[in-house]
């Protein structure tokens, strides 16, 4: 229909209108891709002598302080299935249709709107030795149970896992709940018909029907606890005591601007990334089957 | 429900109460509402100065990076969602991966790049980092926004006379109010709640932001809760407003891309 003059017009008009957009994410994410694997094989400042090539990568592998940050965010992970239990469970009882659920719906959904540094410095008094819950404890008889949760090494990562369960929880919530009001109500009433309790109505007929988004949320949290913990650790123990809380993006943080190390970081966030790029390419299949809905 | 409600809330109250106490009044009283409320605590954070620069600072950051992401990335959007072009499929492809690639993993190319260019404790180089991490989120919404658009309505503008970017400004944009706003939305609150740019490209005092700000508050006051809870409470409000506000927006940003 159109000339081909003005079909390359258009052409260019459109290059023209990606351009900017296209010229941040060069510089913030291509070039800096780029950089940190000739920073990861290319011992600039570390201190080191040589030309190391891997040796970052070697070194760091046999790091205790990675090992056990990387120990740390798999122990992490363990907190997906509580706050995907959890948030399901939340959302359920929401859609039962109980009074007020949607005042909350926007109840649960407040920590997830409380900056992270917000929570972190707000739960260091709640857990602190004389802070709330152990005040809660005693008052209550339990007083044996006084714990310093964010000071003594055995407790502290569960500590922190419960902030970002808490935070967290509230996106599944507000997901599950979005998912239960579009499902369709005849296969819940024929479940009925048939005698289905409530229970096995939940497990065999409603959560079938969530599958993909559940998978969802689950790959969201997963990439979550590998890759974007550093706020929680930083603003509550700064990964103490003695690096018992610290996580990947901690050592890498550390590396960098403690320890003037820049290759090591680069060798671990290259870890990381490929460590995550798994989920991330699960993420991305979901995505893109929705983005092109001709 | 009830209990739930409670806990989820109680860290907010906390917030709230401990910041209206005295320091005597919150050793002897963590639970319930101060008996004498004060407003010293908002007085003293204040005095200092440091308080009122990181909120200008915060401000700052979010509106600037917010407004030229939702620029750029409407920008790039439109033809995204309306013209065939070679790299079409590959570009929003990328924009894709790039939305759950963890900002760590950036921070240390980021960070030398800018000190080769004399940029340490520098705004613009923080808003050129949020602008650059917020695009992917905000490309992917607004195609896919754009793309429900009838065709229509601009075969009209066009037989007008008018061009591709008149067409976007006069013609699409207003009819993708809602979608900009939730893009708007969901990106200040996290450029507000950001911590790991901010703590490593804005050292300077004078620099840094409300989140990165507190944090080191807490390590200067670690003993007087009640400043230290103000701060967070300061933190807290404008987007516990927003959220209000825009609640509708919000989760409808959040939910975005997960339909099925």
């Amino acid at each position: 229909m159109r000339s081909p003059g003005s079909r390359l017009r258009a052409t260019i008009t459109s290059y023209l209108l990606i351009l900017p957009a296209g010229a941040f994410l060069s510089v913030v994410f291509l070039y800096s891709l780029a950089r940190l694997g000739y920073i990861s094989v290319h011992n600039g400042n570390t201190g080191l002598e040589g030309p190391a090539q891997i040796d970052a990568y070697r070194f760091i592998v046999d790091d205790p302080l990675f090992r056990q940050a990387v120990k740390h965010n798999l122990l992490l992970l363990l907190s997906v299935p509580v706050v995907t239990v959890l948030a399901l469970t939340i959302a359920f009882v929401l859609h039962e249709g109980i009074r007020g659920w949607r005042l909350y719906r926007t109840i649960v959904f407040v920590p997830y709107m409380l900056a992270i540094p917000v929570l972190g410095t707000t739960f260091v008094y709640l857990l602190s030795l004389n802070g709330m819950l152990n005040s809660l404890l005693q008052t209550i008889g339990l007083g044996s149970l006084r714990q310093d949760w964010l000071g003594d090494p055995s407790y502290v990562l569960g500590s922190i896992a419960t902030i970002i369960i808490y935070h967290e929880l509230g996106f599944g919530v507000v997901l599950f709940l979005a998912r239960l009001l579009s499902l369709p109500e005849e296969v819940d009433q024929a479940g009925r018909i048939d005698g289905c309790t409530w229970w096995q109505l939940r497990l065999r007929i409603t959560l079938p029907q969530m599958r993909s988004v559940i998978m969802a949320f689950v790959t969201l949290e997963l990439i979550t606890m590998l890759s974007w913990v550093f706020a929680y650790v930083y603003s509550t123990t700064h990964g103490g005591p003695n690096f018992a809380s610290s996580v990947l993006e901690l050592y890498i943080f550390n590396d960098a601007f403690s320890f003037q190390a820049p290759s090591f970081a680069a060798a671990a966030a290259i870890l990381l990334l490929a460590a995550t790029t798994v989920l991330i390419a699960i993420q991305v299949k979901r995505t893109s089957v929705e983005v092109n809905p001709e | 429900m009830v209990g739930v409600g409670v806990m989820t809330l109680y860290p907010l109250y906390f917030i709230v109460i401990t910041a209206f106490k005295t320091r005597k009044e919150y050793l002897s009283n963590q639970f319930w509402p101060p008996s004498d409320p004060t407003l010293e605590n908002l007085r003293q954070a204040f005095r200092s100065g440091d308080l009122l620069t990181w909120v200008a600072n915060s401000l700052l950051l979010t509106v600037v990076s917010v407004l030229l992401a939702a620029i750029v990335a409407a920008l790039a959007a439109y033809p995204l969602a309306r013209s065939r072009f070679p790299g079409r499929s590959a570009f929003l492809g990328l924009n894709i991966v790039l939305m759950v690639v963890p900002p760590v993993v950036l921070i240390v190319p980021l960070f030398l790049f800018f000190v080769d260019r004399g940029m340490v404790n520098s705004r613009v180089a923080v808003v050129i980092i949020y602008v650059g991490l917020l695009i992917p989120f905000s490309v992917y919404m607004l195609t896919n926004f754009f793309a429900t658009i009838p065709r229509s309505l601009e075969e009209a503008a066009r037989i007008d006379g008018a061009g591709q970017l008149r067409t976007l400004w006069s013609v699409i944009a207003p009819l993708s109010a809602p979608a900009i706003v939730t893009v708007v939305v969901v990106n200040a609150v996290w450029v507000w709640n950001e911590l790991l740019v901010a703590l490593v490209f804005l050292q300077d005092n004078n620099a840094r932001t409300l989140t990165a700000g507190l944090t080191f508050f807490q390590g200067r006051f670690l003993t007087n809760e009640p400043l230290v809870m103000t701060g967070a409470l300061i933190a807290t409000v404008p987007m516990l407003v927003l959220y209000v506000a825009g609640q509708r927006f919000f989760i409808k940003g959040l939910t975005a891309g997960f339909g099925k």
